[in-house]
Protein backbone atom coordinates (compact mmCIF):
# COMPACT_ATOMS: atom_id res chain seq x y z
CA UNK A 1 0.00 0.00 0.00
CA UNK A 2 2.78 2.01 0.31
CA UNK A 3 2.76 5.42 -1.92
CA UNK A 4 5.61 5.55 -5.11
CA UNK A 5 7.58 8.27 -6.04
CA UNK A 6 8.88 7.86 -9.55
CA UNK A 7 12.99 9.51 -8.95
CA UNK A 8 14.44 11.22 -11.69
CA UNK A 9 18.50 10.98 -11.99
CA UNK A 10 20.97 12.26 -14.63
CA UNK A 11 23.61 10.15 -14.88
CA UNK A 12 23.60 8.30 -11.86
CA UNK A 13 22.89 11.58 -9.42
CA UNK A 14 19.86 12.43 -8.00
CA UNK A 15 18.53 15.89 -7.53
CA UNK A 16 17.26 17.93 -5.13
CA UNK A 17 13.44 18.05 -6.63
CA UNK A 18 13.05 14.41 -6.15
CA UNK A 19 13.72 15.08 -2.57
CA UNK A 20 11.33 17.41 -1.92
CA UNK A 21 8.88 14.81 -3.62
CA UNK A 22 9.66 11.86 -1.29
CA UNK A 23 8.91 14.40 1.57
CA UNK A 24 5.64 14.91 0.26
CA UNK A 25 4.96 11.17 -0.32
CA UNK A 26 6.27 11.00 3.59
CA UNK A 27 3.71 13.10 4.77
CA UNK A 28 0.89 11.83 3.04
CA UNK A 29 2.64 8.25 4.05
CA UNK A 30 2.20 9.86 7.95
CA UNK A 31 -1.32 10.97 6.73
CA UNK A 32 -2.31 7.28 5.82
CA UNK A 33 -0.34 4.82 7.87
CA UNK A 34 1.64 3.60 5.32
CA UNK A 35 5.15 3.75 3.54
CA UNK A 36 7.01 5.60 1.17
CA UNK A 37 8.48 3.39 -2.14
CA UNK A 38 11.25 5.54 -4.31
CA UNK A 39 11.25 3.47 -8.11
CA UNK A 40 14.32 4.24 -9.71
CA UNK A 41 15.32 3.68 -13.21
CA UNK A 42 18.61 2.71 -15.03
CA UNK A 43 22.10 2.93 -13.80
CA UNK A 44 22.27 4.11 -9.95
CA UNK A 45 24.73 3.29 -7.67
CA UNK A 46 23.58 1.40 -4.35
CA UNK A 47 24.64 4.02 -2.12
CA UNK A 48 22.63 6.77 -4.27
CA UNK A 49 19.63 4.35 -3.98
CA UNK A 50 20.20 3.84 -0.14
CA UNK A 51 20.87 7.66 0.67
CA UNK A 52 16.93 8.34 -0.24
CA UNK A 53 16.37 7.17 3.44
CA UNK A 54 17.20 9.96 4.75
CA UNK A 55 14.56 11.72 2.56
CA UNK A 56 11.98 9.36 3.58
CA UNK A 57 11.96 6.68 1.54
CA UNK A 58 11.89 3.18 3.40
CA UNK A 59 12.19 1.07 -0.23
CA UNK A 60 13.78 1.42 -3.27
CA UNK A 61 12.84 -0.66 -6.13
CA UNK A 62 15.30 -0.38 -8.68
CA UNK A 63 15.00 -1.61 -12.34
CA UNK A 64 18.63 -2.00 -13.59
CA UNK A 65 17.81 -2.20 -17.33
CA UNK A 66 20.69 0.12 -18.43
CA UNK A 67 18.03 0.74 -21.95
CA UNK A 68 16.19 3.38 -18.86
CA UNK A 69 19.26 5.74 -18.91
CA UNK A 70 17.26 7.41 -21.21
CA UNK A 71 14.08 8.67 -20.85
CA UNK A 72 11.93 6.05 -22.50
CA UNK A 73 8.35 7.64 -21.82
CA UNK A 74 6.27 3.97 -22.22
CA UNK A 75 8.75 2.08 -20.35
CA UNK A 76 8.53 3.99 -17.83
CA UNK A 77 5.14 4.16 -17.46
CA UNK A 78 5.46 0.45 -17.74
CA UNK A 79 7.88 0.60 -14.59
CA UNK A 80 5.50 2.26 -12.83
CA UNK A 81 2.57 0.61 -13.07
CA UNK A 82 4.96 -2.71 -12.13
CA UNK A 83 5.97 -1.05 -8.80
CA UNK A 84 2.61 0.45 -7.75
CA UNK A 85 1.13 -3.16 -8.95
CA UNK A 86 3.65 -4.71 -6.83
CA UNK A 87 3.26 -2.83 -4.31
CA UNK A 88 -0.39 -2.24 -4.02
CA UNK A 89 -0.12 1.40 -4.02
CA UNK A 90 -3.36 3.62 -4.10
CA UNK A 91 -0.82 6.75 -4.72
CA UNK A 92 1.76 7.32 -7.19
CA UNK A 93 3.84 10.74 -7.09
CA UNK A 94 6.09 12.16 -9.99
CA UNK A 95 7.54 15.51 -10.44
CA UNK A 96 5.56 18.20 -12.49
CA UNK A 97 8.80 18.92 -15.21
CA UNK A 98 9.16 17.87 -18.33
CA UNK A 99 9.96 13.73 -17.18
CA UNK A 100 7.09 13.74 -14.98
CA UNK A 101 5.02 15.19 -17.76
CA UNK A 102 6.13 12.66 -20.09
CA UNK A 103 5.38 9.85 -17.82
CA UNK A 104 2.50 10.55 -15.60
CA UNK A 105 -0.36 10.79 -17.53
CA UNK A 106 0.40 7.70 -19.34
CA UNK A 107 0.25 5.95 -16.48
CA UNK A 108 -2.49 7.69 -14.78
CA UNK A 109 -4.61 6.64 -18.09
CA UNK A 110 -3.37 3.07 -17.64
CA UNK A 111 -4.19 2.68 -14.34
CA UNK A 112 -7.85 4.82 -14.65
CA UNK A 113 -6.19 6.77 -11.82
CA UNK A 114 -7.33 11.10 -11.35
CA UNK A 115 -4.64 12.87 -11.99
CA UNK A 116 -3.54 16.62 -10.60
CA UNK A 117 -0.65 18.13 -12.22
CA UNK A 118 1.62 20.70 -10.85
CA UNK A 119 0.35 20.44 -7.42
CA UNK A 120 0.86 23.55 -4.52
CA UNK A 121 -0.52 21.45 -1.95
CA UNK A 122 -0.36 18.62 0.42
CA UNK A 123 -4.23 16.64 0.07
CA UNK A 124 -7.16 17.84 2.21
CA UNK A 125 -8.74 14.67 3.06
CA UNK A 126 -11.15 16.43 4.72
CA UNK A 127 -13.69 16.97 2.22
CA UNK A 128 -12.17 13.76 -0.41
CA UNK A 129 -8.85 14.15 -1.63
CA UNK A 130 -8.25 18.00 -2.30
CA UNK A 131 -5.24 19.43 -3.81
CA UNK A 132 -4.23 23.22 -4.93
CA UNK A 133 -3.38 23.65 -8.24
CA UNK A 134 -1.93 27.18 -10.59
CA UNK A 135 -4.48 28.06 -13.32
CA UNK A 136 -4.91 30.71 -15.72
CA UNK A 137 -0.83 30.73 -16.01
CA UNK A 138 -1.02 31.91 -12.32
CA UNK A 139 -3.60 34.12 -11.91
CA UNK A 140 -5.60 32.01 -10.01
CA UNK A 141 -5.91 28.44 -8.36
CA UNK A 142 -7.82 25.89 -8.68
CA UNK A 143 -9.01 23.03 -5.59
CA UNK A 144 -9.29 19.78 -7.25
CA UNK A 145 -10.86 16.77 -5.58
CA UNK A 146 -9.76 12.99 -7.07
CA UNK A 147 -12.33 11.00 -7.64
CA UNK A 148 -10.74 7.95 -8.40
CA UNK A 149 -9.32 4.82 -6.05
CA UNK A 150 -5.99 5.41 -7.37
CA UNK A 151 -4.40 9.16 -7.63
CA UNK A 152 -1.43 10.36 -9.56
CA UNK A 153 -0.06 13.58 -7.98
CA UNK A 154 2.47 15.71 -9.92
CA UNK A 155 4.60 18.53 -7.92
CA UNK A 156 5.55 21.68 -8.93
CA UNK A 157 9.10 21.56 -8.52
CA UNK A 158 10.34 24.13 -6.11
CA UNK A 159 7.15 24.12 -4.10
CA UNK A 160 7.53 22.01 -0.78
CA UNK A 161 10.16 21.76 1.61
CA UNK A 162 13.35 19.02 2.00
CA UNK A 163 13.66 17.47 5.48
CA UNK A 164 16.78 15.68 5.98
CA UNK A 165 16.63 12.46 8.72
CA UNK A 166 18.13 9.50 9.49
CA UNK A 167 17.35 6.45 7.57
CA UNK A 168 18.58 4.25 4.72
CA UNK A 169 16.28 2.76 2.45
CA UNK A 170 16.51 -0.90 1.48
CA UNK A 171 17.17 -1.73 -1.93
CA UNK A 172 15.19 -4.27 -3.69
CA UNK A 173 15.52 -5.51 -7.84
CA UNK A 174 12.30 -5.02 -9.76
CA UNK A 175 12.17 -7.22 -12.75
CA UNK A 176 9.93 -5.69 -15.68
CA UNK A 177 9.55 -7.46 -19.08
CA UNK A 178 9.51 -4.82 -21.65
CA UNK A 179 8.06 -4.88 -24.94
CA UNK A 180 10.09 -3.61 -28.43
CA UNK A 181 7.12 -1.18 -28.47
CA UNK A 182 8.43 0.19 -25.47
CA UNK A 183 11.83 1.56 -26.57
CA UNK A 184 9.67 2.70 -29.84
CA UNK A 185 10.85 6.26 -29.61
CA UNK A 186 15.36 5.90 -30.87
CA UNK A 187 17.22 8.97 -29.05
CA UNK A 188 19.43 10.02 -31.92
CA UNK A 189 21.11 12.59 -30.48
CA UNK A 190 21.26 14.44 -27.32
CA UNK A 191 22.91 17.91 -27.38
CA UNK A 192 23.22 19.13 -23.70
CA UNK A 193 24.30 22.85 -23.10
CA UNK A 194 26.83 22.80 -20.41
CA UNK A 195 28.38 24.38 -17.59
CA UNK A 196 25.01 26.45 -17.28
CA UNK A 197 22.36 26.02 -14.53
CA UNK A 198 19.46 24.12 -15.87
CA UNK A 199 16.61 27.07 -16.61
CA UNK A 200 13.77 24.89 -15.30
CA UNK A 201 15.06 23.42 -12.20
CA UNK A 202 16.89 27.27 -11.19
CA UNK A 203 16.12 28.52 -7.71
CA UNK A 204 17.94 32.07 -9.18
CA UNK A 205 17.08 33.33 -12.50
CA UNK A 206 18.68 36.28 -13.83
CA UNK A 207 16.26 37.65 -16.85
CA UNK A 208 17.56 40.03 -19.90
CA UNK A 209 14.95 42.10 -22.15
CA UNK A 210 15.19 44.28 -25.12
CA UNK A 211 15.97 46.76 -22.32
CA UNK A 212 20.06 45.29 -22.67
CA UNK A 213 20.08 46.93 -26.06
CA UNK A 214 21.60 44.38 -28.17
CA UNK A 215 23.33 40.82 -27.48
CA UNK A 216 26.97 42.05 -27.11
CA UNK A 217 25.88 43.41 -24.24
CA UNK A 218 24.64 40.45 -22.43
CA UNK A 219 28.17 39.54 -20.55
CA UNK A 220 27.41 42.01 -17.72
CA UNK A 221 24.14 39.92 -17.21
CA UNK A 222 26.27 36.55 -17.39
CA UNK A 223 28.49 38.04 -14.63
CA UNK A 224 25.61 38.83 -12.30
CA UNK A 225 24.29 35.12 -13.04
CA UNK A 226 27.43 33.60 -12.37
CA UNK A 227 28.26 35.54 -9.58
CA UNK A 228 24.53 34.16 -7.94
CA UNK A 229 25.05 30.93 -9.27
CA UNK A 230 21.64 31.87 -11.32
CA UNK A 231 20.36 30.54 -14.67
CA UNK A 232 19.78 33.30 -17.51
CA UNK A 233 16.43 33.51 -19.53
CA UNK A 234 15.20 35.94 -21.71
CA UNK A 235 11.67 37.80 -22.95
CA UNK A 236 10.36 36.81 -26.14
CA UNK A 237 11.39 39.39 -28.14
CA UNK A 238 14.94 38.86 -27.15
CA UNK A 239 14.84 35.31 -28.47
CA UNK A 240 13.20 36.10 -31.37
CA UNK A 241 15.42 38.56 -32.30
CA UNK A 242 17.97 35.74 -31.98
CA UNK A 243 19.89 37.70 -28.85
CA UNK A 244 19.32 34.77 -27.07
CA UNK A 245 18.80 30.89 -27.87
CA UNK A 246 15.20 30.15 -27.47
CA UNK A 247 15.20 27.64 -25.04
CA UNK A 248 16.17 30.59 -22.82
CA UNK A 249 13.22 32.44 -23.68
CA UNK A 250 10.22 32.53 -20.84
CA UNK A 251 6.63 33.54 -20.66
CA UNK A 252 3.06 32.44 -21.79
CA UNK A 253 5.04 30.69 -25.33
CA UNK A 254 8.49 30.00 -23.92
CA UNK A 255 9.36 28.35 -20.09
CA UNK A 256 7.37 28.92 -17.33
CA UNK A 257 9.96 29.06 -13.83
CA UNK A 258 9.50 29.09 -10.29
CA UNK A 259 13.02 30.17 -8.96
CA UNK A 260 13.24 31.71 -5.24
CA UNK A 261 14.60 35.16 -6.92
CA UNK A 262 13.79 36.03 -10.54
CA UNK A 263 15.35 39.27 -11.41
CA UNK A 264 14.09 40.99 -14.44
CA UNK A 265 16.82 43.33 -16.41
CA UNK A 266 15.24 45.68 -18.95
CA UNK A 267 11.82 43.86 -19.37
CA UNK A 268 8.44 46.21 -19.53
CA UNK A 269 6.54 42.79 -17.88
CA UNK A 270 3.89 42.48 -20.10
CA UNK A 271 1.31 40.11 -19.47
CA UNK A 272 2.54 37.05 -21.75
CA UNK A 273 6.19 37.43 -19.41
CA UNK A 274 4.65 37.33 -16.27
CA UNK A 275 2.98 34.00 -17.60
CA UNK A 276 5.66 32.47 -17.58
CA UNK A 277 7.45 34.29 -14.09
CA UNK A 278 4.75 34.64 -12.01
CA UNK A 279 5.56 31.38 -9.92
CA UNK A 280 8.39 33.13 -8.92
CA UNK A 281 8.91 33.79 -4.85
CA UNK A 282 10.83 37.40 -5.29
CA UNK A 283 11.03 39.30 -8.48
CA UNK A 284 13.34 41.95 -8.80
CA UNK A 285 12.88 44.55 -11.37
CA UNK A 286 15.47 46.78 -12.97
CA UNK A 287 14.23 49.33 -15.42
CA UNK A 288 14.81 52.86 -16.70
CA UNK A 289 11.03 53.29 -17.43
CA UNK A 290 9.57 54.01 -13.72
CA UNK A 291 5.99 53.26 -16.09
CA UNK A 292 7.32 49.76 -16.73
CA UNK A 293 4.15 47.31 -15.55
CA UNK A 294 6.32 44.60 -14.51
CA UNK A 295 7.13 46.95 -11.12
CA UNK A 296 4.18 46.50 -10.35
CA UNK A 297 4.12 42.35 -9.63
CA UNK A 298 7.91 43.14 -8.29
CA UNK A 299 8.71 42.58 -4.82
CA UNK A 300 12.10 44.91 -4.95
CA UNK A 301 12.80 47.66 -7.83
CA UNK A 302 15.44 49.75 -9.33
CA UNK A 303 14.58 52.45 -11.91
CA UNK A 304 17.93 53.29 -13.51
CA UNK A 305 20.03 51.95 -16.35
CA UNK A 306 21.20 48.30 -16.80
CA UNK A 307 24.30 48.90 -18.23
CA UNK A 308 25.13 50.56 -15.16
CA UNK A 309 23.11 48.90 -12.49
CA UNK A 310 24.14 45.40 -13.45
CA UNK A 311 27.91 45.85 -12.92
CA UNK A 312 27.31 47.52 -9.61
CA UNK A 313 24.78 44.60 -8.44
CA UNK A 314 27.65 42.31 -9.05
CA UNK A 315 29.82 43.71 -7.41
CA UNK A 316 27.86 43.68 -4.19
CA UNK A 317 27.22 40.07 -4.40
CA UNK A 318 30.32 39.70 -4.79
CA UNK A 319 31.50 41.94 -2.11
CA UNK A 320 28.36 40.25 0.11
CA UNK A 321 29.99 36.77 -0.29
CA UNK A 322 33.71 37.61 0.52
CA UNK A 323 32.23 38.68 4.01
CA UNK A 324 29.76 35.49 3.85
CA UNK A 325 32.31 32.89 3.46
CA UNK B 1 -0.28 10.85 -43.90
CA UNK B 2 -3.70 11.96 -42.02
CA UNK B 3 -3.03 14.55 -39.64
CA UNK B 4 -5.35 14.89 -36.62
CA UNK B 5 -4.44 18.57 -34.32
CA UNK B 6 -5.86 18.94 -31.49
CA UNK B 7 -7.26 22.36 -30.65
CA UNK B 8 -8.43 24.23 -27.41
CA UNK B 9 -10.36 27.23 -26.28
CA UNK B 10 -9.19 28.89 -23.43
CA UNK B 11 -9.75 32.56 -22.36
CA UNK B 12 -7.55 35.38 -24.08
CA UNK B 13 -3.57 36.05 -21.80
CA UNK B 14 -5.06 39.52 -20.45
CA UNK B 15 -8.19 37.99 -19.55
CA UNK B 16 -8.79 39.06 -15.25
CA UNK B 17 -10.06 36.64 -13.87
CA UNK B 18 -13.43 36.96 -12.11
CA UNK B 19 -14.74 34.61 -9.63
CA UNK B 20 -18.88 33.68 -9.36
CA UNK B 21 -21.09 31.26 -7.73
CA UNK B 22 -19.52 31.25 -4.64
CA UNK B 23 -16.09 30.79 -5.89
CA UNK B 24 -16.91 27.92 -7.45
CA UNK B 25 -16.79 28.70 -11.38
CA UNK B 26 -14.71 31.26 -13.65
CA UNK B 27 -16.92 34.04 -14.88
CA UNK B 28 -16.94 34.42 -18.95
CA UNK B 29 -18.68 37.69 -19.11
CA UNK B 30 -17.00 40.35 -21.04
CA UNK B 31 -14.12 36.89 -21.38
CA UNK B 32 -12.41 37.14 -25.08
CA UNK B 33 -11.26 33.58 -25.77
CA UNK B 34 -9.13 32.27 -28.14
CA UNK B 35 -7.03 29.17 -29.90
CA UNK B 36 -4.75 27.85 -27.05
CA UNK B 37 -1.09 29.89 -28.57
CA UNK B 38 0.41 26.10 -28.09
CA UNK B 39 -2.08 24.34 -30.29
CA UNK B 40 -2.19 27.09 -32.67
CA UNK B 41 0.92 28.99 -33.59
CA UNK B 42 3.08 25.64 -33.25
CA UNK B 43 0.99 22.27 -33.43
CA UNK B 44 -1.93 23.67 -36.14
CA UNK B 45 0.52 25.82 -38.21
CA UNK B 46 3.27 23.05 -38.80
CA UNK B 47 0.32 20.88 -39.60
CA UNK B 48 -0.52 23.33 -42.57
CA UNK B 49 3.07 23.34 -43.55
CA UNK B 50 3.20 19.61 -43.37
CA UNK B 51 0.05 19.97 -45.83
CA UNK B 52 1.50 22.37 -48.17
CA UNK B 53 4.54 20.80 -49.30
CA UNK B 54 2.80 17.97 -49.99
CA UNK B 55 3.93 15.54 -47.26
CA UNK B 56 0.52 15.65 -45.19
CA UNK B 57 -2.92 14.77 -47.60
CA UNK B 58 -5.51 15.80 -44.92
CA UNK B 59 -5.40 17.86 -41.50
CA UNK B 60 -8.17 17.51 -39.29
CA UNK B 61 -8.67 19.65 -35.83
CA UNK B 62 -10.52 18.63 -33.46
CA UNK B 63 -11.72 20.08 -30.12
CA UNK B 64 -13.75 18.81 -26.81
CA UNK B 65 -16.61 21.79 -26.34
CA UNK B 66 -20.32 22.69 -26.35
CA UNK B 67 -21.03 25.17 -29.11
CA UNK B 68 -20.34 28.15 -27.81
CA UNK B 69 -16.35 26.90 -29.11
CA UNK B 70 -17.48 26.71 -32.92
CA UNK B 71 -16.21 30.47 -33.44
CA UNK B 72 -12.42 29.59 -32.05
CA UNK B 73 -12.48 26.58 -34.33
CA UNK B 74 -13.54 28.14 -37.48
CA UNK B 75 -10.67 30.64 -36.77
CA UNK B 76 -8.46 27.77 -36.41
CA UNK B 77 -10.10 26.60 -39.85
CA UNK B 78 -9.57 29.79 -41.10
CA UNK B 79 -5.69 29.27 -41.00
CA UNK B 80 -6.13 25.88 -42.67
CA UNK B 81 -7.37 22.33 -42.23
CA UNK B 82 -9.61 20.63 -44.24
CA UNK B 83 -12.49 19.65 -42.07
CA UNK B 84 -13.13 20.37 -38.01
CA UNK B 85 -14.55 18.36 -35.65
CA UNK B 86 -16.30 19.33 -32.06
CA UNK B 87 -16.93 16.84 -29.72
CA UNK B 88 -20.29 17.73 -27.68
CA UNK B 89 -18.84 17.35 -24.50
CA UNK B 90 -17.97 20.26 -21.43
CA UNK B 91 -15.29 18.66 -19.55
CA UNK B 92 -12.81 19.88 -17.34
CA UNK B 93 -11.16 16.69 -16.20
CA UNK B 94 -7.79 15.85 -18.16
CA UNK B 95 -8.84 12.01 -18.49
CA UNK B 96 -12.02 12.80 -20.00
CA UNK B 97 -11.04 15.14 -22.61
CA UNK B 98 -8.45 12.78 -23.26
CA UNK B 99 -10.89 9.87 -23.34
CA UNK B 100 -13.32 11.65 -25.50
CA UNK B 101 -10.42 12.45 -28.40
CA UNK B 102 -9.16 8.60 -28.03
CA UNK B 103 -12.37 7.49 -28.71
CA UNK B 104 -12.87 9.92 -31.96
CA UNK B 105 -9.07 9.73 -32.92
CA UNK B 106 -9.30 5.66 -32.77
CA UNK B 107 -11.53 5.45 -35.86
CA UNK B 108 -9.54 8.18 -37.73
CA UNK B 109 -6.62 6.28 -38.99
CA UNK B 110 -4.39 9.14 -38.42
CA UNK B 111 -0.99 8.66 -38.35
CA UNK B 112 0.10 11.90 -36.35
CA UNK B 113 -1.50 13.66 -33.77
CA UNK B 114 -0.37 17.10 -32.65
CA UNK B 115 -1.16 19.61 -29.58
CA UNK B 116 0.07 22.01 -28.21
CA UNK B 117 2.28 21.55 -25.21
CA UNK B 118 -0.35 22.33 -22.48
CA UNK B 119 -3.58 24.90 -22.36
CA UNK B 120 -3.22 27.95 -21.01
CA UNK B 121 -6.39 27.57 -19.11
CA UNK B 122 -6.02 24.55 -16.84
CA UNK B 123 -1.86 24.51 -17.59
CA UNK B 124 -1.78 20.99 -17.13
CA UNK B 125 -0.37 19.79 -20.17
CA UNK B 126 -1.47 16.37 -19.98
CA UNK B 127 -3.58 15.60 -22.98
CA UNK B 128 -0.67 14.18 -25.25
CA UNK B 129 0.20 12.13 -23.01
CA UNK B 130 -3.12 11.12 -22.26
CA UNK B 131 -3.89 10.60 -25.96
CA UNK B 132 -0.94 8.28 -26.74
CA UNK B 133 -1.82 5.81 -23.47
CA UNK B 134 -5.52 5.65 -24.81
CA UNK B 135 -4.39 4.56 -28.14
CA UNK B 136 -0.86 2.94 -26.88
CA UNK B 137 1.09 4.71 -29.01
CA UNK B 138 4.65 6.46 -29.28
CA UNK B 139 4.23 10.57 -27.78
CA UNK B 140 7.39 13.24 -27.93
CA UNK B 141 6.95 15.65 -25.79
CA UNK B 142 7.82 19.42 -25.87
CA UNK B 143 8.48 19.36 -29.55
CA UNK B 144 10.79 21.97 -30.88
CA UNK B 145 10.98 20.50 -34.55
CA UNK B 146 9.40 17.76 -36.33
CA UNK B 147 10.12 16.53 -39.69
CA UNK B 148 8.92 13.36 -41.44
CA UNK B 149 10.52 11.05 -43.72
CA UNK B 150 8.54 8.19 -44.70
CA UNK B 151 6.55 6.51 -42.02
CA UNK B 152 9.26 8.11 -39.29
CA UNK B 153 8.91 11.50 -37.17
CA UNK B 154 11.74 12.88 -36.46
CA UNK B 155 11.23 15.00 -33.26
CA UNK B 156 13.75 17.64 -31.95
CA UNK B 157 12.80 18.13 -28.36
CA UNK B 158 13.42 20.08 -25.42
CA UNK B 159 15.22 18.20 -22.56
CA UNK B 160 16.47 19.44 -18.85
CA UNK B 161 19.57 21.45 -19.97
CA UNK B 162 19.36 21.43 -23.59
CA UNK B 163 18.05 19.20 -26.79
CA UNK B 164 17.46 15.72 -27.93
CA UNK B 165 16.47 14.54 -31.35
CA UNK B 166 14.16 11.25 -31.65
CA UNK B 167 12.74 9.25 -34.02
CA UNK B 168 9.87 6.93 -34.11
CA UNK B 169 7.78 5.28 -36.48
CA UNK B 170 3.99 6.87 -36.81
CA UNK B 171 1.41 6.91 -35.58
CA UNK B 172 2.82 9.40 -32.68
CA UNK B 173 1.37 11.86 -30.88
CA UNK B 174 3.51 14.69 -30.52
CA UNK B 175 3.09 17.85 -27.66
CA UNK B 176 4.45 21.01 -29.56
CA UNK B 177 6.28 24.37 -28.24
CA UNK B 178 8.23 26.96 -29.48
CA UNK B 179 10.49 26.03 -32.35
CA UNK B 180 7.82 23.62 -34.15
CA UNK B 181 6.65 26.72 -36.57
CA UNK B 182 6.22 30.05 -36.79
CA UNK B 183 2.84 31.83 -36.00
CA UNK B 184 0.39 33.00 -38.78
CA UNK B 185 -2.79 35.05 -38.87
CA UNK B 186 -5.44 34.16 -41.66
CA UNK B 187 -5.84 35.93 -44.48
CA UNK B 188 -8.99 37.04 -46.17
CA UNK B 189 -9.03 33.97 -48.31
CA UNK B 190 -9.23 31.97 -45.18
CA UNK B 191 -11.67 33.41 -43.05
CA UNK B 192 -13.89 32.86 -46.30
CA UNK B 193 -12.50 29.42 -46.85
CA UNK B 194 -13.16 28.49 -43.43
CA UNK B 195 -17.14 28.79 -43.74
CA UNK B 196 -17.69 26.41 -46.30
CA UNK B 197 -15.28 24.09 -44.81
CA UNK B 198 -16.91 21.31 -42.48
CA UNK B 199 -18.00 21.07 -38.67
CA UNK B 200 -18.99 18.06 -37.98
CA UNK B 201 -20.61 17.92 -34.09
CA UNK B 202 -19.68 14.29 -32.75
CA UNK B 203 -21.77 13.51 -29.41
CA UNK B 204 -19.60 10.96 -27.56
CA UNK B 205 -19.99 7.50 -24.85
CA UNK B 206 -20.17 9.81 -21.92
CA UNK B 207 -16.95 9.69 -19.96
CA UNK B 208 -16.98 9.93 -16.04
CA UNK B 209 -14.58 12.27 -14.82
CA UNK B 210 -12.00 11.23 -12.43
CA UNK B 211 -11.33 14.62 -11.05
CA UNK B 212 -13.38 17.72 -10.12
CA UNK B 213 -12.41 21.39 -9.56
CA UNK B 214 -14.68 22.49 -6.08
CA UNK B 215 -13.39 25.84 -6.34
CA UNK B 216 -11.57 28.31 -7.19
CA UNK B 217 -9.44 31.52 -5.37
CA UNK B 218 -7.37 34.07 -6.64
CA UNK B 219 -4.27 34.83 -5.13
CA UNK B 220 -2.98 37.70 -2.22
CA UNK B 221 -2.69 41.16 -4.07
CA UNK B 222 0.75 41.66 -4.01
CA UNK B 223 2.33 42.97 -0.73
CA UNK B 224 3.86 46.52 -2.52
CA UNK B 225 7.35 46.96 -4.08
CA UNK B 226 10.18 48.12 -2.23
CA UNK B 227 11.89 50.16 -4.60
CA UNK B 228 15.84 50.94 -4.10
CA UNK B 229 18.31 53.61 -5.01
CA UNK B 230 20.50 52.71 -8.14
CA UNK B 231 23.38 53.41 -6.54
CA UNK B 232 22.98 51.20 -3.61
CA UNK B 233 22.75 47.69 -4.75
CA UNK B 234 24.50 46.86 -1.17
CA UNK B 235 20.94 47.91 0.22
CA UNK B 236 19.35 45.58 -2.34
CA UNK B 237 21.33 42.70 -1.27
CA UNK B 238 21.48 42.96 1.88
CA UNK B 239 17.31 42.86 1.54
CA UNK B 240 17.60 39.86 -0.56
CA UNK B 241 19.55 38.30 2.20
CA UNK B 242 17.79 39.24 5.33
CA UNK B 243 14.41 39.65 4.17
CA UNK B 244 13.60 37.78 0.80
CA UNK B 245 16.51 35.08 2.28
CA UNK B 246 16.96 33.72 -1.95
CA UNK B 247 21.15 34.68 -0.93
Amino acid sequence: MSVIVLIEHTGGTIKKKNFEALHYAAHIAKQTGTTVTALVLGTVAVAEMESLGEYGAQKVLHVADSRLNELHARAYAGAVIAAAQKEGSKIIITLHDIGGRMVAPRVAVKLGAGLVAGALSYPDTEKGFVIKKAVFSGKAFAYVNILSDIKVIMLMPNTFPVAKIEGKAVVEQLDVSFGEEDFGVKVKAVNKVTGEVALADAELVVSGGRGMKGPENWGILEELAKELGAATACSRPVADSHWRPHHEHVGQTGGTVRPNLYIAVGISGAIQHLAGVNGSKNIVVINKDPEAPFFKAANYGVVGDAMEILPRLTAAVRKFKQQHK
Amino acid sequence: MKVLVCISQVPDTSTKIVLKNNNTAISSDGVTYVINPYDEWYALIRAIELKETGIATEVHLVTVGSANVEPVIRKALALGGDEAIRIDADSDDPYETAGYIAEYAAGGAYDLILCGKESIDYNNGTTGTMLAGLLDINYVGFATGIQLEGNTAVVTREIEGGEETDACNLPVVISCQKGVAEARIPNMRGIMAARTRPLKVVVPTKIAPLTQILSYELPPAKAGIKLVSSDNMDELVALLHTEAKVI
